[in-house]
Parts: C-alpha cells; sequence; structure tokens
C-alpha cells in the first residue's frame, strides 16, 4: 500500500520537460584508502570507472575491499583481536532522455558474517529552464545476518544455528536550485525502513549484579524495525575570485529516539594545476532511548543497547585535500589527476565508557570509568583520468 | 518516541511542498541566470561532488560511525562492522 502511494507520487510528480539534462561524466578512478583508530585498522582499494555510449547511456562499475584488522573497544572488552573482509562491487545504468536520465544501480557487499544486496532506482528531471533539477530514488535491500564461531584450530565458521534477515527500504526526494551566478542550494529528504534483525549478534551490555559491585553480561535486543528522516541542505558559492565554499547542514530523527545535527564547511581553492581543499565537519547526536552504558540488572527492559553508536556523542573532522593534474589533452584521455586527501576524526562520547579501565582495575566501580573517546586517521590516495 | 503520526505528517509536508514545485515547473517561468550566465557554477569547483570515488568512501566512514543516515545522496552496501 506504502509502496503504491509512493510509485503514484513519482508519476503525479514528474513535470513536463523543459530543457535537456545531462549524462554523468565519463571517468576512472583507483583509490587507496586507509582508516586507523579506535584500535582498528581498515585498508583497501577502490575502483570506479563509468563510460558513455549512443550519448543517452552511461555504465558504470565500482570494486571496492575493506581490509579490517585490530581490535575495537567492544572487541577488546569481551573477544580477541580479528581480522576481516569487506567485498563491494556495483553496477549501475544511466538513460538520458530529452530533460530527464533515469538511473538504475545494484549494490552487493560481502563479509564473512554479513551480506548485503542493494538495487536503486533514480531520476532526475531538470525544470525551469534548467534552473531547478527534481531528483527522486527508491533502493531495497535485502541483508543476510550471520554469526561466526570460533573452531578448536582457531578457523572462523558461521554458527549453523544462526542466520537472520533485514529488509531495507529507501524514500528520496531532492532538489537542486540555482539561486545566481554564483550560488547553487542542494535540499534532499530521506526516509528510510529497516525490518528484521538490526542488532549486532556478537555485542553485549552490561549490567549491574544484585551485590551492587559488579557486572554481568547479556546480548543487545534490538527492535526489529526502524525508520529514519533526514533532510540535508546543501550550498555551494563561487567567490569573487576563482574558489568555491561549500555548506551543509543535515538534521535526522528515527523512531529510536536518535536526533543528530551535521554541519560541514568547505573551502576549495584552484591555483593552476593545483587543487587545495579545507574541510571541517561537527557532528552531534541524541542517543537511542534504550541504550544504557550500565543497566541496573539483567533484562531491566524490553530492548538493551550498549553500541557507542547509538549513544550520546560528537565528532568533529579538520580535514586538507590536494589534487593536481598531471595529463592534459594526451590521446583519448582529456585530463589526468593525482589526488591526496588526509581526515582527522575526533570522537568524545559522552555516555560510554572505557570498562577496560574496570576490567584491569577491580577497585574502580563500575559506572565511575572514563568516558571514551578516541581519535582516528584516514589518508586517501587516487588517481583520476577523464576521457 | 516519535509516532508513526508524526512520521505521516513529515511525510505530507514534503509531498505537499513537492506538488506545489510540480505543479509551477509547468508554467513558464523565465529563468534569472541565463545558460550564458552560468559559467562560474559550471565551473568544476562547483561540482557538489566532484570526486565520487571519494565521497562514496568518505560517505560510508561517517554511515558505519554515526546513527545518522541519509539525506545526502548515497545508498547501499553493509557496513563492515560486525
Amino acid at each position: 500500500m506504502q509502496l503504491a502511494r509512493n510509485l503514484i507520487l513519482l508519476i503525479t510528480l514528474f513535470p513536463v520537460a523543459v530543457i535537456a539534462g545531462v549524462l554523468p561524466e565519463e571517468r576512472a578512478d583507483a583509490l587507496y584508502h586507509s582508516y586507523e583508530g579506535g584500535g582498528v585498522k581498515i585498508d583497501g582499494p577502490s575502483v570506479l570507472v563509468r563510460k558513455n555510449f549512443a550519448e543517452k547511456f552511461s555504465v558504470s562499475a565500482n570494486y571496492y575491499l575493506d581490509m579490517v584488522s585490530g581490535a575495537s573497544i567492544d572487541v577488546e572488552a569481551t573477544a580477541s583481536a580479528y581480522t576481516d573482509e569487506r567485498t563491494q562491487t556495483s553496477v549501475g545504468l544511466n538513460y538520458l532522455r530529452g530533460n530527464a536520465t533515469w538511473g538504475l544501480n545494484y549494490t552487493n557487499s560481502e563479509e564473512s558474517d554479513y551480506d548485503a544486496d542493494t538495487i536503486n532506482f533514480n531520476v532526475s528531471h531538470e525544470v525551469f529552464g534548467g534552473l531547478t533539477t527534481i531528483n527522486m530514488g527508491y533502493a531495497k535491500g535485502a541483508d543476510e545476518v550471520r554469526r561466526n564461531i570460533k573452531n578448536p584450530d582457531g578457523s572462523k565458521t558461521n554458527d549453523p544455528g544462526f542466520a537472520e534477515d533485514v529488509d531495507r527500504q529507501n524514500y528520496q526526494l531532492g532538489l537542486s536550485q540555482i539561486i545566481s551566478k554564483n550560488l547553487i542550494m542542494g535540499l534532499a529528504f530521506e526516509t528510510i525502513t529497516d525490518e528484521g534483525f538490526l542488532n549486532n549478534p556478537y555485542r553485549v551490555v552490561r549490567f549491574l549484579n544484585p551485590d551492587g559491585v559488579t557486572t554481568g553480561t547479556e546480548f543487545e535486543r534490538y527492535p526489529n524495525t526502524r525508520t529514519s528522516s533526514a533532510l540535508g541542505l546543501t550550498a555551494k558559492y563561487y567567490l569573487p575570485y576563482r574558489a568555491a565554499l561549500t555548506g551543509l547542514y543535515r538534521y535526522y530523527t528515527d523512531d529510536w529516539d536518535i536526533e543528530a545535527h551535521t554541519l560541514e564547511l568547505g573551502y576549495t581553492h584552484p591555483n593552476g594545476p593545483w587543487t587545495f581543499d579545507l574541510k571541517y565537519r561537527y557532528y552531534l547526536q541524541n542517543g537511542a532511548d534504550f541504550y544504557s552504558d550500565l543497566f541496573p540488572r539483567a533484562n531491566a527492559q524490553n530492548f538493551l543497547a550498549r553500541d557507542k553508536e547509538l549513544s550520546d556523542y560528537t565528532d568533529q573532522t579538520f580535514g586538507v585535500a590536494v589534487s593536481y593534474e598531471f595529463l592534459k589533452d594526451w590521446k583519448f584521455i582529456s585530463s589526468g589527476t593525482v589526488n591526496f586527501s588526509y581526515d582527522r576524526i575526533f570522537f568524545d562520547y559522552d555516555n560510554f565508557r572505557d570498562v577496560r579501565v574496570s576490567n584491569a582495575d577491580p577497585s574502580i566501580t563500575p559506572g565511575t570509568e572514563p568516558l571514551y573517546s578516541f581519535d582516528a586517521d584516514i589518508f586517501q590516495l587516487y588517481i583520476s583520468f577523464w576521457y | 518516541m516519535l509516532t508513526s503520526d508524526k512520521y505521516k505528517l513529515y511525510f505530507r509536508a514534503v509531498i505537499a511542498a513537492l506538488m506545489i514545485i510540480s505543479i509551477t515547473a509547468c508554467s513558464s517561468i523565465e529563468p534569472w541566470v541565463q545558460p550564458y550566465e552560468r559559467d562560474h557554477l559550471a565551473d568544476p569547483i562547483m561540482k557538489f561532488e566532484r570526486n565520487p570515488v571519494s565521497s562514496a568512501y568518505s560517505h560510508h566512514i561517517y554511515e558505519v560511525r554515526e546513527s545518522a543516515r541519509g539525506g545526502l545522496g548515497a545508498t547501499g552496501g553493509g557496513c563492515g562492522c560486525n
């Protein structure tokens, strides 16, 4: 019923053609990425290729790999360090017809204990002489959650008694608007619904034992549905000299009572073959209503979570990036750039405590450990070609 | 906790706004920035996502470490965070 209603709306909202749209740029990128922070290192490659044909179609393919090693604070508190891999592949097709671009994208993500398939349909449509672009999208995802167990020889295998599903649906509506010769703004609204097994099958919550001094643990229990809404506003402004300012604000809310604000500011400054970027990002979140760092007793409530991503916290990012154009109009390549970026993120949790402290020193009373915080370093090095 | 009524209200407000845009898009509004005046807007530094492979990675970094999701354009994939 809900789906039918939204499909009708997609058709209703489709205005009359005014001006021709454009296909995405033809380009190829090869990227190496690295994230290190909170005891975890994740790195790997990503390759994206996009090619147009018959002046109406654009095809794209992306291969992405995460190689995970180390132990986050959750793992350190309850288990030993591990290694894992996540492979993601995507293929996409865009079709340009008049002033509208239709897109279909399929993504598959695989880990040893989690598979995700997503299909995304979107359409963007230019109106008012190209001043306004309306975007609409719908995505459906089907995930399978498994749990790994350790064999006596130390290798990992899927627990044959555990396999759960998650169904996801995304509804996206967007608008980009030319405001003046130097200012363009974008507005995006997205509702996401999840249904199924939404918690982590390994993570535990801690509770105070009846003695009031020691703690016990039990597995997390999340609701099996989640519905969220996010509204994002983006602006790009061309300065009186050749440089651009970027601003972004996003408001997020969901029915787990999480509320978040994201603010991002950026500055782009080209100089000859060089382009420099500066970025600052601030994120503030109020946690889920069933989150607690320390529950007062076992089975204290229906739903239980001690995932730091569901707690109250802030994070701040400072980023720099530099791009150098080393190739121009060579054979079939119109341009080539080499790019490097570095981001540092500071995470500060307001009600997630560092249990490693009380695990190491039993004289520390549970619930009085220092609040957890960590910093993460993110590097990206990539090469891009346009043709 | 937000109720389903509140979500219905959000949904209707967004739909109403888009219907207004849709209806007015059929009328003949003169573009106030002519195509020949858009050279600054066409500059690559004015793109919302200048480097898609890098933007997708950055979105992913935040998606798996923050509860907020959506409203920025990208979708799909697992989280690599179990």
